[in-house]
């Protein structure tokens, strides 16, 4: 008997093995086909010169060796998608749990505010960008209407004059927060009321149990809209790319990493080059990605409840 | 009753009379601290909204005034055929609405068949199958764009839908883990009742767990179709006959087009927004459900 139930195990265990391969059987080749071939293939194109056109050439570092030493646009990339992630990501967090607090107070005609702030998300990348280019138009816009009307300020340029086109898009990017702030409701909503009650016997104000219970209580949510944000911004396109047309203007003010890609792979069929542009940002990416996650054991609270 | 216990019962009520309006009072005081916050805040929020419909219904000339009005007078609806005609709005529509229906059905049918693996059959390897599923949700799309466009032009599939389409029949990273977290939630005696009866997994998947698993299917779908609907890069790459080209990628050439007719473009804009706006208002709950179960934007 005890033979029986063995051999009767061992085969429920070979049909799960079986039926767990089938059904898994899509993402397997999906993973294999989608993700791991062309990882390794855009690593060995990173080596090469590779127009498409002719078989890729092998050239060892060149790419690399060119990418770093001398090509001035690829630090431009760099520093505009650098100086997007240090603002945009911050003032996201900062506005974004604020807003999120704001709208968690219990106060009338609340999902009324809720669905305004999140109305904006719904707007497609690409209408997005021809709506801003309107909404900051220098002489026409109702940003510099408002200013000049509101104000008697003469507004800049905005998405035109270099010195502004930076924070223009990151004016437009915060007006997206509210995708950012269900999360942080959705967090909001599991902070355990024993904590406020326990807070307001220790006689704590508002402004307290937002910082000593609330914030801490959803820094696990913080660290996951970091990280989704910080991936996201550094494959910010469409945005920029209808914004300008493609090409950065003004003064590449506007050109962000991987528009730089896109151009050398789709306008320069420089696959080789933008492939070895692909393979930093991915080495970026990971190690990022890793930095937070070991930053978070300093800052997340991950308590059990 | 004597004086003593009346005067204490007295005085009772009123610290109470007295706390309850003292509690009133805070919280009139904290209802108007809210809407005094969020108010002027939500206005300035909905301003490129405004913007965006008053333009729209302007003519050139009332577009090129100064100073500018909110309200258009006389009203010019005929912004909105124009649009769509210079467009070709309808074409576009059709093409996108080809995509995203075929990469709907096939990111639902393969993402649960995954996601049904690694959540009910115990099977070795299983969790390493899941972490390297989570792995690629934070892998940047341009690592693997170029030899996939690569392979696509190989096979002579560029200009065509099928670069789009094909690869949601294997399923999609964020999907499998939202729908895996789900069926975690079914109880396992339900499968373990079915397969003592006899049941095979195919039965115990397509009878038992996507039946209770609806709304969960309903978030991939709408997010997979929200997804195609905006996809912007995919398209710019894989479809160079502007025959084939997706609303998205139509309005941005129309932009190029007509680059100072604001009208039209806010026109066109809207039209490509409006859909989304209406979709969110019928789907409200499975919509911000998806967002805090997955953090993607659609």
């Amino acid at each position: 008997m005890g033979l029986n139930v063995r051999v009767l195990l061992s085969t429920q265990r070979r049909r799960n093995t079986v039926n767990g391969l089938l059904f898994a059987a899509p993402w397997i080749i999906g993973l294999l086909a989608f993700y791991a071939y062309p990882i390794v293939m855009s690593l060995y194109y990173s080596f090469t010169e590779y127009s498409i056109l002719q078989a890729p050439k092998w050239t060892g570092l060149q790419n690399y060796i060119k990418l770093f030493t001398n090509d001035e646009k690829f630090y431009k990339s760099v520093y505009n998608t650098l100086y997007f992630s240090v603002f945009a990501l911050p003032l996201g967090i900062i506005f974004g749990v604020g807003l999120a607090l704001l709208l968690n107070m219990k106060v009338k005609g609340m999902s009324i505010y809720r669905t305004i702030y999140f109305l904006p998300v719904l707007v497609p990348d690409v209408a997005l960008g021809v709506l801003w280019l309107w909404v900051f138009n220098a002489q026409l816009g109702i940003a510099n209407v408002l200013l000049w009307k509101l104000f008697h300020v003469v507004g800049p340029g905005w998405l035109t004059d270099p010195a502004w086109s930076k924070p223009s898009v990151i004016i437009i990017s915060l007006w997206g927060v509210g995708q950012a702030v269900v999360i942080y409701l959705a967090g909001l909503q599991d902070v355990p009321q024993e904590l406020y009650d326990a807070a307001e016997v220790d006689g704590a104000n508002v402004w307290q149990k937002t910082i000593h219970v609330t914030i801490p209580m959803i820094t696990p949510v913080i660290l996951f809209n970091l990280i989704i944000g910080l991936i996201g911004a550094f494959q910010y396109f469409t945005t920029p790319y209808v914004i300008t047309t493609g090409d950065g203007r003004p003064a590449l003010s506007l050109m962000f990493y991987a528009m730089y890609l896109y151009q050398n792979a789709f306008v320069l069929y420089k696959m080789g080059y933008a492939s070895a542009m692909a393979w930093v940002l991915f080495i970026v990416a990971v190690v990022s990605a890793y930095a937070l996650f070991r930053s978070s054991a300093r800052w997340v609270y991950y308590g059990g409840e | 009753m004597d004086g003593e216990t009346m005067a204490s019962r007295v005085s009772y009520i009123a610290t109470a009379t007295k706390r309850a309006r003292r509690q009133r009072i805070r919280k009139l005081t904290r209802e108007l601290f809210g809407h005094l916050l969020l108010l002027p805040l939500s206005i300035v929020y909905m301003i490129p909204f405004f913007w965006m419909l008053s333009t729209a219904l302007k003519t050139d000339q009332q577009v090129m005034a100064w100073p500018p009005v909110w309200i258009p007078h006389p009203i010019a609806w005929d912004n909105f055929p124009k649009a769509i005609q210079f467009f070709p709005f309808w074409l576009f529509l059709k093409n996108t609405l080809i995509i995203a229906v075929f990469g709907v059905i096939g990111i639902v049918i393969s993402s649960s068949l995954v996601a049904y693996s690694l959540a009910r059959i115990h099977w070795p390897g299983r969790d390493i199958l899941f972490g390297i599923t989570v792995a690629t949700m934070m892998l940047p799309y341009h690592v693997t764009m170029i030899p996939l466009f690569i392979v696509f032009k190989n096979l002579g599939w560029i200009n065509t839908f099928l670069p789009l389409i094909v690869p949601a029949w294997f399923g999609g990273a964020f999907y499998i883990f939202l729908l895996r977290q789900f069926f975690m939630t079914i109880p396992q005696e339900l499968s373990d009742a079915a397969r003592i009866d006899g049941a095979s997994e195919l039965r115990s998947y397509l009878q038992i767990v996507l039946p209770l698993a609806k709304p969960a299917l309903a978030t991939v779908a709408l997010f997979e179709f929200l997804g195609r609907w905006r996809d912007f890069l995919g398209p710019l790459i894989y479809l160079q006959d502007q025959k084939k080209y997706t609303i998205s990628l139509g309005l941005s050439y129309f932009r190029l087009e007509h680059g100072t007719e604001w009208q039209l473009l806010m026109a066109a804009s809207l039209t490509l927004t409006i859909p989304i706006i209406i979709l969110f208002f019928f789907t409200q709950r499975t919509f911000i459900q998806g967002i805090t179960l997955t953090g993607i934007k659609g």
